[in-house]
């Protein structure tokens, strides 16, 4: 039988690991779980609120997160006491924040990914079979079509924007029985196309520009994560769409629909689907299913 | 001034754009920022202020006007007008002279600084340079024969500036082959025996070296590891780990070790067993492809004091100038 609630991990203790003498890297856990993120998030969050002297950048990321300091102004275990206490005050189930919620358009299964991935079948796994195809049968469902419906059944948290400015990680708000795995190429391509939809571990990922990738190709999307001149009105104010801590809906679109789009978004004029939501942890872990239903209310 | 010849990779650089990383964004900026500071400062500049930074081989430039201007870094054989000029030194050039360049003799990266900087338009509060999604510097790319770059007003004093080079002492030794880094971040994923192959393996500087990172070569990493259960969401490789944040100058191992230089790729799924010490990643950024370095392990403490005395190094030769 399904789970029906997030099952709540109990997270070991954080490894607080010095980078050089100017980062401090903590790892919440070594596993994916929305207890591990979320902390992160919490975390982070608040330590850019309690203007320490001498933060640089704070970074959360899956299930860890990064800061830079000037240690000439902050001594890294002067930092690290204050994350520990910060780690031992917040408490999850109590954390919420405003999420935009996005409706994403996929072109699943387009010809450009397809190409790409059909030029590098000698570094994945399964050479015989399509990146959507191996990952379909590896997860237990019975066609693409099956697996493509789950991936787009269910939106998918931000867990991390980064690899390179604009490219979140995406984790699916489905309990862990439900969760895709699947593995990453053995051998990175060295090539994939911009806005491709890209899976591995459990997270999929969306390429703002084409370069070097190992993750599964699924699908195209029509519109920009990254926009460098801030042309979309969605980039008024940063020239990266998503946050950490915003949410995803993967939406099927054929290729008409793709086409419509891109010209919009080519033209400046596209205007994104997205609205604002406060973000309950423990309404979601609750019960995501319903939760994720009500959440997505806002595109309507 | 103007670019006559861009030579292999030229680009506007300066201290570096900071907090963006959450977004992906990394600091770019001059890999050896202590080439870059001591050149500005040579000029009477902020050491913010943009300079040019030549890879291996550099550009040729036609000065628009009188001009004072520093070469520091690797040694590229500068010559003004065809004769050749010092380095670490402040030089006065006359309106339309050319500055060329050859290849590094010495070192892989050089700085040119002018007085006044280069006066470029900052992108979200830095000029520098970042190639990949064409941000910073000028027109955010390489520079190419025919860019013109302003120069920004000057408020220092010329004649004070000029015949007081950097003693020899103070330079820096681009030879060095020693690189010291703190072991740490995910490094509890090698055996004991992995990591000390890890230390005592010269490793080779590939062809594969720019702004994002250095790849090495070296003995195979693969069994360097423990084997393990993966742990949900890492993939299967036993070098994967649930994507997380790379800082700039850790070691990622994915297939050989990369530290990741200024224009890093801000996180992924590989895992990250240390990071090289700030001042030590100026003394990579001139590291030349093929040639070797050995990797030494310092604890925090000891990275913490290089630091100080970098920085108390920089200090003196800033209050001597």
């Amino acid at each position: 039988m399904s789970e029906k609630t997030i099952t709540r991990q109990e997270l070991q203790s954080p490894r607080y690991e010095y980078g050089g003498d100017d980062w401090v890297f903590v790892e919440l856990a070594e596993a994916m779980s929305f207890d591990a993120n979320f902390k992160a998030q919490a975390i982070t969050q608040e330590i850019r609120q309690n203007s320490l002297e001498g933060l640089v950048e704070v970074a959360p990321s899956n299930a860890s997160y990064l800061i830079q300091f000037d240690p000439s102004v902050l001594h890294p275990d002067e930092l690290i006491d204050e994350l520990k206490s910060l780690e031992e005050e917040i408490d999850v189930s109590e954390y919420q924040w405003e999420a935009r919620v996005f409706d994403i358009p996929v072109f699943y299964d387009d010809p450009w990914t397809h190409e790409t991935l059909m030029d590098f079948r000698e570094r994945h796994q399964d050479p015989d079979a399509t990146d959507l195809e191996y990952s379909a049968e590896l997860n237990g469902f019975d066609s693409v079509e099956a697996f493509i419906d789950h991936h787009s059944g269910a939106p998918h948290m931000v867990t991390m924007i980064g690899f390179v400015p604009g490219l979140p990680f995406c984790f699916q708000m489905v309990p862990h029985d439900e969760q895709i795995e699947v593995p990453k190429y053995e051998q990175p391509r060295t090539a994939t196309p911009s806005r491709a939809i890209g899976f591995g571990g459990a997270f999929t990922a969306i390429y703002p520009v084409p370069g070097a990738g190992g993750y599964q190709l699924y699908g195209r999307t029509p519109v920009e994560v990254l926009d460098v001149d801030q042309e979309l009105s969605a980039f008024e104010d940063s020239m990266v769409l998503p946050n950490p801590g915003d949410i995803l809906n993967f939406r099927q679109i054929d290729r008409d629909e793709y086409d419509a789009i891109r010209s919009e978004v080519e033209d400046g004029t596209y205007q994104y689907n997205y609205d604002r939501v406060e973000f309950e942890t423990q309404a979601f872990f609750d019960d995501p299913h319903g939760y994720n239903e009500q959440l997505l209310e806002v595109l309507d | 001034m103007r670019i006559l010849d861009g030579g292999l990779v030229t680009t506007v650089q300066d201290t570096g754009r900071y907090g963006h990383y959450h977004i992906g964004m990394p600091p770019s900026g001059a890999m050896d920022q202590f080439a870059h500071k001591v050149g500005n400062w040579l000029v009477g500049n902020d050491e913010s202020d943009a300079t040019l930074e030549m890879t291996y081989m550099g550009a040729e430039i036609e000065f628009e006007e009188d001009i004072v201007f520093a070469v520091t870094g690797a040694d590229m054989d500068p010559s003004l007008e065809d004769e050749p000029i010092p380095t670490w030194t402040a030089v006065q050039a006359e309106a339309g002279d050319t500055l060329s360049f050859g290849f590094a003799t010495e070192g892989a990266r050089a700085y040119l600084a002018v007085a006044g900087g280069i006066d470029i338009e900052p992108v979200m509060g830095s000029r520098a340079t970042y190639t990949l999604i064409g941000i910073g510097g000028h027109e955010g790319r390489s520079l190419e024969e025919g860019d013109e770059l302003p120069v920004g007003e000057s408020s220092a004093d010329t004649d004070e500036l000029l015949g007081t080079p950097i003693d020899e002492t103070d330079r820096p030794d681009y030879s060095q082959s020693e690189i010291n880094v703190v072991m740490g971040l995910c490094d509890y994923r090698l055996t004991d025996e992995g990591r000390q192959r890890f230390l005592d393996a010269d490793w080779n500087v590939s062809d594969e070296a720019d702004r994002v990172g250095y790849r090495f070569e070296g003995p195979d990493i693969t069994d360097m590891f423990e084997e393990r259960e993966q742990p949900f969401g890492a993939g299967t490789d036993v070098t994967n780990v649930v994507d997380l944040g790379y800082p700039v100058g850790s070691i990622q191992m994915a297939g050989q070790p990369i530290i990741l230089m200024r224009d890093a790729v801000t996180g992924g799924g590989y895992v990250t067993v240390g990071t090289v010490v700030s001042p030590e990643r100026d003394a990579l950024a001139q590291c030349r492809t093929h040639s070797t370095v050995d990797f030494t392990a310092v604890d925090v403490d000891e990275a913490l004091e290089i630091r100080q005395e970098r920085d108390a190094h920089l200090e003196s030769i800033q209050e001597s100038l």
